[in-house]
């Protein structure tokens, strides 16, 4: 079963301690993040049920907040997700045609992974870059500005991550 | 450039970094409101400030702040509401990532004020770098002695924390903010009791937006009677908007609330005109939830006047013929843009995001989505107009938390202003299908590029 490592629960007991006294489910957010990145960019059911023992409430309260909130993944994903902007001001400057390219060069539509495991293509809305727009989320960061050739660019760019990776 | 009272600073080389804030002038505020004047004093002068809430409702800081019920014992919190998840808006994340202190520097003089011991900072999960930004800040404000235990020997203790969010624009609206605050899903809570009487865990809470914060620092250096004196009538002080859609210039500004939006839009200082050589067809001034204006309404009232960036002018001539400043999310269209498609995204967004407790709400914003996303493919009816009215409609004013009237607005003024661009996508089915704009006559005839 997956644990948290010793750091990440001196972490976890640090992120409680923001809270009042008795009231540690505030950490609730913040301690599924930790969970996400360290189980496989996911929260399975397991880990869920790990983050309610860890803090010391049921696991449909785990539930019911992993499913309100779009960054949390209830399915594995790719190990690069590139989430990409599809809202006003995105689709002003061109989203769709990103979002169609993105689509094509990897073989998927928006919401599924490639056969290798690699990439996950998914829709988001506004992401509070629309001056920078056509842009996407990938991973902590942002990419903004997005063409066609920076899309190469990036997919190539995880592509030689991933090898150095292995 | 106008007055600049936030961002003045913030192209300074290094200016995240402790010495270097500090060195151009950093936490006076601080030193000068802890040392020199009480919590009661500093309420009065943003009082006097005018300062208005910066998240959108533009509701008066000092008035809101002089609400907060004090009961024997019970502490009390401050929330910044750094969620920034309305369409067109991007300036908390600029002002956040380019001079963080001035957030925490508002944030301690706030807290003070308020007699908040914990503060919290409640950012949008995305901006995952810019919390470790905020971090960051903290602790070097923490190891200069502003903030901790007895914060300059004043006997004032203070912590503040960041707590990320995951993804819900619902967060924003304060009572679901509170509510996510405390680890649950972000479902607004019925008012009253107002966060002021019992906010997060029941105590005392206080949410104001990120630059509503950082704007109690000029505040205080320069008294709330001279910031009242920047600006013009009941728009005090200076306003960041954040520029988007097909300009030249995306970005934020920061602007003194005089300018008019002819200037804001076309001069080289701010948006710099409309991009590629187009004409401006229209615009959302305020973030998505804000009713779009053709060009010739945006730039002029109906009375013929001109229209300024500012609260009042801004809605001069209400929901008929005006906008709002809301968050100060400025989207602009050009001439080839289609206001269906649009509207369409948005729809699609507040459903989204909708936390699905009221039905109006709930239904509604799905039922609009389909509708335009018909008409958008060509494939509506006329009466597919006038069903989308109605529901909008129906849903605004008949929800627990304001989504529902955010979401039926912009619909509301789309139909209102471009109603025979809608027709068209009925009667031009196919034309509408294949090149994506609608009709010309809406295009601005004064700026014409060369
Ligand atoms: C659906 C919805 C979303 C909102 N999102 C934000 C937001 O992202 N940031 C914000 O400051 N205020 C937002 N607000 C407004 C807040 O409820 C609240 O009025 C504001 O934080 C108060 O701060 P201010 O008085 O400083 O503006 C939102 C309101 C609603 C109804
Ligand atoms: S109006 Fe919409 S978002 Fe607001 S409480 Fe009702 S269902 Fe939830």
């Amino acid at each position: 079963m997956n644990k948290f490592s010793e750091e990440k629960l001196a972490k976890v007991k640090e992120i409680i301690s923001h809270y009042p006294e008795g009231k540690q489910k505030s950490a609730l957010l913040p301690v599924l993040h930790i969970a996400q990145d360290s189980f496989g960019g996911w929260l399975s059911a397991e880990t869920m049920d790990y983050v309610a023992e860890l803090l010391q409430i049921t696991p449909i309260e785990v539930y019911e907040v992993a499913t309100f909130y779009s960054m949390y993944n209830l399915k594995p994903v790719g190990k690069y997700m590139f989430e990409v902007c599809q809202t006003g001001p995105c689709m002003l400057n061109g989203s769709d045609n990103i979002i169609a390219y993105i689509g094509e060069k990897l073989g998927i539509k928006p919401g599924e992974t490639t056969a290798d495991g690699l990439f996950t293509l998914k829709t988001a809305e506004c992401l509070g870059a629309c001056g920078y727009a056509p842009m996407m989320q990938l991973g902590k960061h942002y990419r903004e500005h997005l063409t066609k050739e920076k899309v190469d660019s990036i997919i190539e760019e995880c592509r030689k991550n991933a090898e150095a990776n292995n | 450039m106008g007055v600049q009272l936030l961002l003045e600073k913030a192209k300074v080389e290094g200016i995240r970094k402790y010495e270097v804030y500090r060195r151009e002038g950093g936490y006076r505020s601080v030193e000068k409101a802890l040392k020199t004047m009480s919590p009661e004093v500093i309420v009065e002068e943003v009082k006097k400030s005018g300062l208005r809430g910066r998240g959108g409702a533009g509701f008066p800081t000092g008035m809101k702040w002089s609400f907060i019920a004090k009961p024997e014992g019970v502490p009390r919190h401050l929330v910044c509401n750094a969620d920034e998840s309305e369409p067109g808006t991007f300036k908390d994340r600029f002002l956040m990532e380019f001079i963080p202190h001035l957030l925490i520097e508002g944030l301690i003089v706030s807290s003070f004020a308020l007699g908040s011991n914990t503060t919290y900072i409640y950012i949008r999960g995305e901006y995952a770098w810019v919390a470790e930004i905020l971090e960051f800040a903290i602790g070097e404000a923490k190891a200069n002695g502003f903030l901790g235990k007895n914060i300059l020997g004043t006997g004032f203790d203070c912590e503040i924390y960041v707590h990320r969010g995951a993804g819900a624009y619902i967060c924003g609206e304060e009572t679901a903010l509170i509510e996510s605050l405390e680890g649950k899903r972000g479902n607004p809570r019925i008012k009253p009791p107002f966060p002021a009487i019992q906010g997060a865990w029941m105590r005392p809470t206080v949410v104001n937006n990120v630059e509503t914060l950082a704007a109690i620092v000029p505040i205080i250096n320069l008294g709330g009677d001279e910031y009242a004196k920047i600006g013009v009538g009941k728009s005090t002080g200076t306003k960041l908007m954040s520029a988007c859609g097909n300009i030249k210039k995306p970005g934020v500004y920061e602007i003194d609330m005089t300018i008019s939006v002819e200037e804001f839009i076309f001069s080289d200082e701010y948006c710099g005109g409309i991009a590629n050589g187009k004409r401006l067809k229209a615009c959302i001034p305020g973030g998505s939830s804000v009713p779009i204006l053709p060009a010739n309404l945006l730039l002029k009232t109906a009375k013929g006047d001109t229209r300024y960036m500012n609260y009042e002018s801004l809605s001069d001539g209400g929901f008929a013929t005006g906008s709002m400043m809301g968050s100060g999310g400025f989207i602009v269209l050009d001439e080839d843009q289609c206001v269906v498609k649009n509207t369409y995204t948005f729809a699609r967004f507040y459903r989204h995001e909708s936390c699905g407790q009221c039905s109006p709400c709930r239904e509604g914003t799905g039922w609009m989505e389909k509708l335009l996303l018909r008409l958008e493919n060509g494939q509506g009816k006329i009466s597919d107009i006038d069903l989308l009215w109605d529901i909008q409609r129906k849903i605004e004013g008949n929800t627990i938390c304001p989504l529902g009237d955010a979401a039926a607005w912009p619909v509301a003024a789309a139909i209102r202003h471009f109603r025979d661009e809608f027709e068209w996508h009925v009667t031009h089915a196919e034309e509408a299908v294949k090149r994506n704009y609608g009709l010309a006559h809406y295009a601005d005839p004064i700026h014409v590029p060369a």
